[in-house]
């Protein structure tokens, strides 16, 4: 392969210098580390020529879905009566994922530079941050870095007197993993329970209040800046074709260094735990599974693990996703079926109840999980379970039944044999329990 | 509520896959009014949203309720945010029964939400939410009977890399061992609660 395999980026090429939080997160700090020189040349270059730069650079969403942040962009309709919107999703609620937290937490300025040009190449004057309720330090860090950047001029009327106009609001939820979901996100926004919506109309038609609206992931806006500052070459010599660009990937579970770590795409699986989390508990032939991008994601085997890369590609042809980029890693010390059944148990709580296959069916599998799991049951339940799992996913209006079901498809796939253990041996210990009551 | 009632709703909700349709609204039979100092804070939050569009504060206002008047949301605090934004009451019933940091029933002062989700759970949150459970006296989604505390088993709170994790009030507390999260529980039973996060 002709692409250069960088493992780790070095501190010039990392675009959340501050992702540890070990310097300054208020302006002075990221206006020494770079933040926001060159803001006024990128403000009066042309909004279409900005979305060109972005599609050349493969920039591809952050949030879960993978779509090309370039081509996201170009739908968005000239500024008519109505305004156009840029909502940034901060409702970071995917098991495994915790990247955006600390990007507010320790870098909040890049976002705020990020949704700046966002606004300006989107024709908006207005964005909304929706933060989840439970990040009450992380937005408190945000808004301070708000306030910060009105008083310095890159925010309000006329910025750097380039004519552009951006306000930016933080808005805060309640706790509703759906509300991560873009149309439901902009229900929880205009003050509604957070249900998704049907599509169409997509956002860029009627969004927010009806208008033209385009919702990022906090990450995927941040790292607008740096690509049109730097250029297209410097983003696209990580990774590879259709995956370029630096990632922040949150590897968590059964590693001896949890850690949030900006790396290039692309990266061996194996060596972003080995290197940058410290290695399995246990080496890495203790390894048992490996969740790849948040809990929706069905899982890969210890021997995938070994080789495989960590992008969108490679992972869709293994049938998982990128997802998050949370890793969330087991060892052979993990009660596998019984986390498991933690994450249908999740789903189960989290349905918002507005389609029949998925309301009734995550509690359906949930329930089976939870009495397979423990042995009780038949072994072809375990294929009716799968059957279901078929049936419920992509019936719904909204991708979250799907992420309910990959995780057990994900399970049945490749630990099976746990749960015809299970269950042979209850029924053994039914039969001697049987046996010895006759007797 | 009584400890059987509490099971039983919990019960409940094991089987309901649908928000807030195990929420009972509670009507104490007091009327709310907003204390003045708060007024600039409410047009500060309505100021936001384009105007006619007000609707959109709902979940912030229901939090400041719910900050104000101890801690959960009886229908008079609802029907006082419907009418601030002029929203029919029932559209902020549901808001609230949808969204899991609002309570519609009385609850301890001070609430501890442990993460058991996928990466807590792999790194042993359950010993710590049983330490917890034991320190306290009582069990995930009952209160105190001094009515201090009350501790929930919550999802994912997006702090996977310091687990396991939980939240006690506004902040987040990482990296727990179960003597830690007992010490910590302990400090807050006698009202001593950390006013920031910790890792
Ligand atoms: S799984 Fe506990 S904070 Fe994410």
């Amino acid at each position: 392969m002709s692409v250069k395999q960088l493992h780790t980026l070095s501190v010039e090429d990392k675009i959340f210098k501050n992702l540890d939080g070990s310097d300054d997160w208020h302006i002075k700090g990221y206006e020494k580390r770079g933040g926001y020189k060159g803001l006024d040349k990128i403000l009066k270059t042309a909004p279409k020529d900005i979305i060109e730069q972005l599609k050349a650079s493969a920039l591809r969403g952050r949030g879960g879905a993978g779509f090309p942040t370039g081509m996201k962009w170009s739908f968005m309709p000239p500024v008519e009566e109505k305004p156009n919107y840029l909502v940034v999703n901060a409702d970071e609620s995917e098991p495994g994922t915790c990247k955006d937290r600390d990007i507010l937490l320790y870098d909040p300025h890049t976002l705020v530079e990020g949704i700046i040009i966002g606004c300006h190449s989107l024709g908006a004057k207005t964005c909304y941050v929706y933060v989840r309720g439970e990040y009450i330090d992380e937005a408190d860090h945000l808004q301070k870095a708000i306030d910060e950047a009105y008083e310095a001029g890159f925010l309000g009327k006329n910025i750097l007197k380039t004519k552009v106009d951006v306000d930016i609001h933080v808005h805060t939820g309640a706790g509703a993993y759906i509300c991560g979901e873009e149309t439901a996100l902009l229900e929880s926004l205009e003050g509604k329970k957070g249900q998704p919506r049907m599509k169409p109309p997509f956002p860029a038609g009627a969004g927010l209040y009806g208008c033209p609206t385009t919702i990022n992931n906090v990450e995927t806006v941040a790292q607008v800046p740096p690509i049109l500052k730097k250029g297209v070459k410097w983003w696209t010599q990580f990774g590879r074709p259709n995956n370029h660009g630096t990632k922040i990937f949150s590897i968590s579970g059964a590693v001896n260094k949890p850690c949030n770590v900006e790396a290039p795409m692309s990266i061996p699986l194996k060596t972003l735990i080995e290197e940058h989390a410290g290695g399995v508990i246990g080496g890495w032939d203790n390894l048992l599974a490996v969740i790849p991008g948040g809990s929706s994601t069905p899982m890969l085997s210890a021997i995938q693990a070994d080789t495989i890369l960590m992008d969108f590609d490679a992972l869709r042809e293994v049938g998982t996703g990128l997802g998050t980029a949370a890793v969330i890693v087991m060892n052979k010390e993990t009660d596998i079926l019984a986390v498991m059944t933690r994450i249908s148990r999740f789903y189960k709580h989290e349905s918002c109840g507005q389609c029949t296959p998925c309301r009734e069916g995550v509690g359906w599998v949930w329930r089976m999980m939870e009495r397979l799991s423990h042995g009780d049951g038949e072994i072809e339940e375990l294929d009716q379970l799968f059957k279901v799992t078929k049936k419920v996913e992509g019936h719904t209006i909204c991708a979250f039944a799907d992420g309910a079901m990959w995780p057990v498809q994900g399970v049945l796939k490749h630990f099976r044999p746990l749960f015809e253990a299970e269950i042979n041996k209850a029924k053994k210990k039914s039969k001697q329990n049987n046996t010895a009551k006759s007797a | 509520m009584t400890a059987q009632e509490n099971t039983l709703l919990k019960q409940s909700d094991e089987n309901l896959a649908l928000r807030g349709a195990r929420v009972q609204i509670v009507d104490d039979e007091k009327t709310y009014t907003w204390p003045k100092k708060l007024d600039k804070d409410i047009k500060g939050i309505i100021a936001k949203y384009p105007s006619g569009r007000q609707a959109s504060a709902v979940i912030s206002l229901l939090k400041l309720a719910q900050k104000t008047f101890d801690g959960w949301l009886p229908v008079g605090a609802m029907n006082l945010v419907a009418d601030t934004l002029d929203m029919p009451p029932v559209r902020v019933y549901e808001v609230a029964s949808f969204y899991d940091m609002f309570f519609t029933q009385p609850v301890g002062k001070h609430v501890v939400r442990v993460c058991t989700n996928v990466s807590c759970m792999v790194r042993g949150c359950y010993k710590v939410l049983s330490e917890i459970e034991d320190e306290l006296g009582v069990k995930a989604g009952e209160t105190t009977s001094d009515g201090m505390v009350t501790v929930q088993e919550f999802e994912c709170l997006g702090s996977c890399c310091e687990a396991p994790m939980m939240m006690i009030d506004d902040h987040y507390h990482g990296n727990l061992t179960p003597d830690k999260a007992r010490d910590i529980v302990k400090r807050v039973k006698e009202g001593d609660v950390p006013t920031e996060a910790s890792k």
